[in-house]
């Protein structure tokens, strides 16, 4: 209703209504004994009312931080504040106390887990964790909020929701626990849903179902929502606009149907080529990116992709690309020879012809981007 | 009369529950090595003999002044000293002519009394300061450790010594004594546990839905270190049970009249050879409660692991 997941051709509106959440320049930092680390360092984002924003990156790449952020449950202890900012319907939360998040927490911000078995207190019935939100925030009744939590379990899909109320998290199965955590994260009725990797622990099998009630439950209640995942399969039908993340930064924002089509950033492509396809022979071998993401501790002065990125050149190790809006005002990318321009397809030609990448990663493994 | 009538209610019980006792680890053995499983499903011959002692205990030591029993100071001077199985006096007297039966059915009040307080008390106290320990962490924390660290280090019957002798002995005092004897180890107890559950994602997806830091305590933790902390008040009863007749013993205990184990054990002391009855009766009830309670103490310990583990 409100969004059209699947065509994601829905421009963002940035016209029509005031964005929900605004983060500009968000850097979480973390001081260890090996220096600050820069989990999430100078990201900016904007979301409409509504809409479904994904939030892309492998392990490392800050995507968890970054939404912890955003709630602000991030442990204050070893937590540095080098600045930015995080306004949530107009008012700045990025820096407000635990003691005055909790009038957010649950009511405006609600957030999923990644892994249902542990998001769940296991001594503890399923009815009354559910319950014991509604008595919270929504002052219902004894009884009231149990009507209510069974309303809840079933409008999430599990069967027989009144007899489930009186089960322990260790009787249902992952899937099932997922449903609960969704429901106990939608109960008071939140503005805006994070959703981290919600399905990776679950079985190939139920991630679909579970990121099928996500939508529709986003749809029902025109929620926001922010999916963050390492799965470019995941958001590929089901978001608006993505960011992807890399080394603490977005390094390509844009609507979902432009990025996919459109795509400017090699760890991007990089990630594209990863997903398994159907249509490839079987046994082919899958792309990997080489190497592992960056330490955080102390970047270069270089684009942090640059050191995998089969486009890098001499530039691209000395001088940090900025996050620009090149093509058109609505995809971003920090890239000095992006994907599907003339000087990226030189600089992948001059590399292949080296045989190596201007930081001195071999080519040989990139064959499958000569195609 | 009453005395008869006691004899024949009670004489079954007594006898009967040592006996299977000793011939348990066997049957035990047998069949739990034959498979966890059926030993995981029941709670074991042993448990149940530890719960059915108990429980005669503690009824016995609640319905004591109804009981068809001797008053327990009444002297009986035809029978001064008369072994166990005597006629009117089935667990024999002292060397006061009392009756032992009686004065081991209300001994087994006053301990209880005493040991059962305490352990609450400690719990209270020690549970509670350790959660906030354990959760809060900080200079909470350090200053709540270095203290239990400090009252760990001094010898446990050296303090009791000390406060009953300032304080005087009397019930209440007692209590609060061995209470404060129990602290330190369910600070241990409880902020060992609270650490490892407040770092668990349950707690921040609770603190995600907005729950105060007493809510989570309280809704959170609590519930899940309440099985192992349980398990562990009765493995403490049994030890404070042994200090008390420590104290008792030592001649700092309940005050006379009133009997409990310590005291009739060392009423008897003088006269072993003659009458080693006197010592051995209020012994052998401290012996069988104490191995009760930690017997049921450990089998809980176990239950609350395996859950852990199968979660």
């Amino acid at each position: 209703m409100t969004t059209t997941a699947h065509t994601g051709g829905r421009r963002t509106a940035q016209t029509d209504v005031d964005p929900i959440l605004v983060i500009d320049d968000w850097k979480t930092w973390f001081s260890t004994d090996s220096g600050a680390v820069r989990a999430v360092d100078g990201v900016s984002l904007r979301l409409q009312p509504g809409r479904t924003l994904g939030l892309v990156g492998e392990s490392g790449s800050g995507k968890t931080v970054l939404a912890r952020s955003i709630l602000g449950l991030l442990p204050t202890r070893n937590r540095l504040n080098p600045g930015g900012s995080i306004f949530f319907d107009g008012v700045s939360i990025g820096n407000l106390s635990k003691r005055k998040m909790r009038d957010y927490w649950g009511k405006d911000l609600a957030m999923v887990f990644q892994n249902p078995m542990t998001s769940l207190n296991p001594v503890v019935t399923v009815g009354r964790q559910l319950t014991e939100v509604l008595k919270l925030h929504l002052g219902m009744s004894r009884s009231a909020a149990r009507d209510r939590s069974v309303e809840l379990l079933r409008s999430v899909g599990i069967p027989e929701p009144a007899r489930r109320i009186h089960d322990y998290p260790h009787q249902l199965s992952g899937g099932m626990r997922q449903r609960v955590t969704i429901a106990i994260a939608l109960a008071a009725n939140p503005r805006l849903l994070l959703a981290d990797e919600p399905t990776t622990a679950l079985d190939v099998t139920v991630q679909a179902q579970i990121l099928d009630l996500l939508d529709s439950q986003q749809e029902q209640r025109r929620m926001t929502m922010i999916l963050v995942t390492h799965d470019l399969g995941v958001v590929a039908g089901r978001t608006d606009q993505i960011a992807v993340m890399y080394g603490g930064k977005i390094v390509e924002s844009a609507p979902t149907r432009e990025l996919f089509h459109n795509t400017r950033m090699p760890y991007t492509q990089a990630l594209m080529l990863s997903v398994p396809n159907l249509t490839s022979p079987s046994h082919s071998r899958l792309f990997t990116i080489p190497g592992r993401p960056p330490v955080l501790t102390n970047p270069g002065p270089g684009c942090r992709f640059s050191p995998r990125c089969p486009y890098a050149q001499e530039r691209c190790l000395v001088e940090e690309p900025p996050l620009v809006a090149a093509d058109r005002p609505d995809h971003e990318y920090a890239c000095w020879y992006p994907v599907g321009t003339p000087q990226g397809a030189e600089a992948l030609e001059r590399n292949f012809s080296n045989g190596v990448t201007a930081s001195g990663t071999s080519m040989s493994s990139m064959s499958k981007l000569e195609a | 009369m009453n005395e008869g009538a006691s004899t024949v209610t009670t004489q079954p019980d007594v006898s009967k529950v040592p006996a299977p006792r000793s011939a348990e680890p066997t049957a035990k053995g047998n069949t739990g090595s034959g498979s966890r499983r059926a030993r995981r499903r029941g709670l074991g011959v042993l448990f149940w003999c530890s719960a059915a002692w108990l429980g005669l205990v503690v009824l016995g030591a609640i319905v004591a002044p109804l009981l068809p029993i001797a008053d327990p100071a009444a002297q009986d001077y035809r029978s001064v000293a008369v072994a166990p199985g005597s006629p009117g006096h089935l667990l024999g007297t002292d060397g006061l002519g009392r009756d032992l039966l009686a004065r081991a059915v209300f001994g087994a009040r006053i301990s209880l009394i005493i040991t059962l307080g305490a352990v609450t008390i400690g719990l209270v106290v020690g549970g509670t300061l350790g959660m906030l320990a354990g959760y809060f962490r900080g200079t909470a924390e350090r200053v709540i450790v270095a203290a239990t660290d400090a009252m760990m280090a001094v010898p446990a019957l050296v303090l009791l010594l000390a406060l009953m002798a300032t304080l005087g002995s009397s019930v209440q005092n007692l209590i609060v004594g061995l209470g404060l004897l129990g602290v330190p180890a369910f600070v241990r107890l409880t902020r060992a546990n609270t650490l490892v559950y407040t770092k668990r994602e349950f707690i921040v997806a609770a603190r995600s839905l907005g729950a105060s830091n007493w809510r989570i305590l309280a809704r959170e933790i609590v519930p899940n270190i309440l099985p192992a902390v349980a398990a562990y008040a009765f493995l403490v009863v049994g030890i404070l049970i042994i200090a008390e007749g420590s104290l008792s013993f030592l001649g700092v205990g309940v005050p006379p009249p009133a009997s409990s184990w310590g005291m009739m054990i060392a009423e008897g002391r003088d006269s072993l050879r003659q009458a080693p009855w006197v010592s051995f009766i209020p012994s052998a009830f401290m012996f069988l409660t104490v191995l009760s309670f930690n017997l049921i103490g450990d089998r809980f310990r176990e239950e609350s692991d395996v859950r852990e583990t199968t979660i």
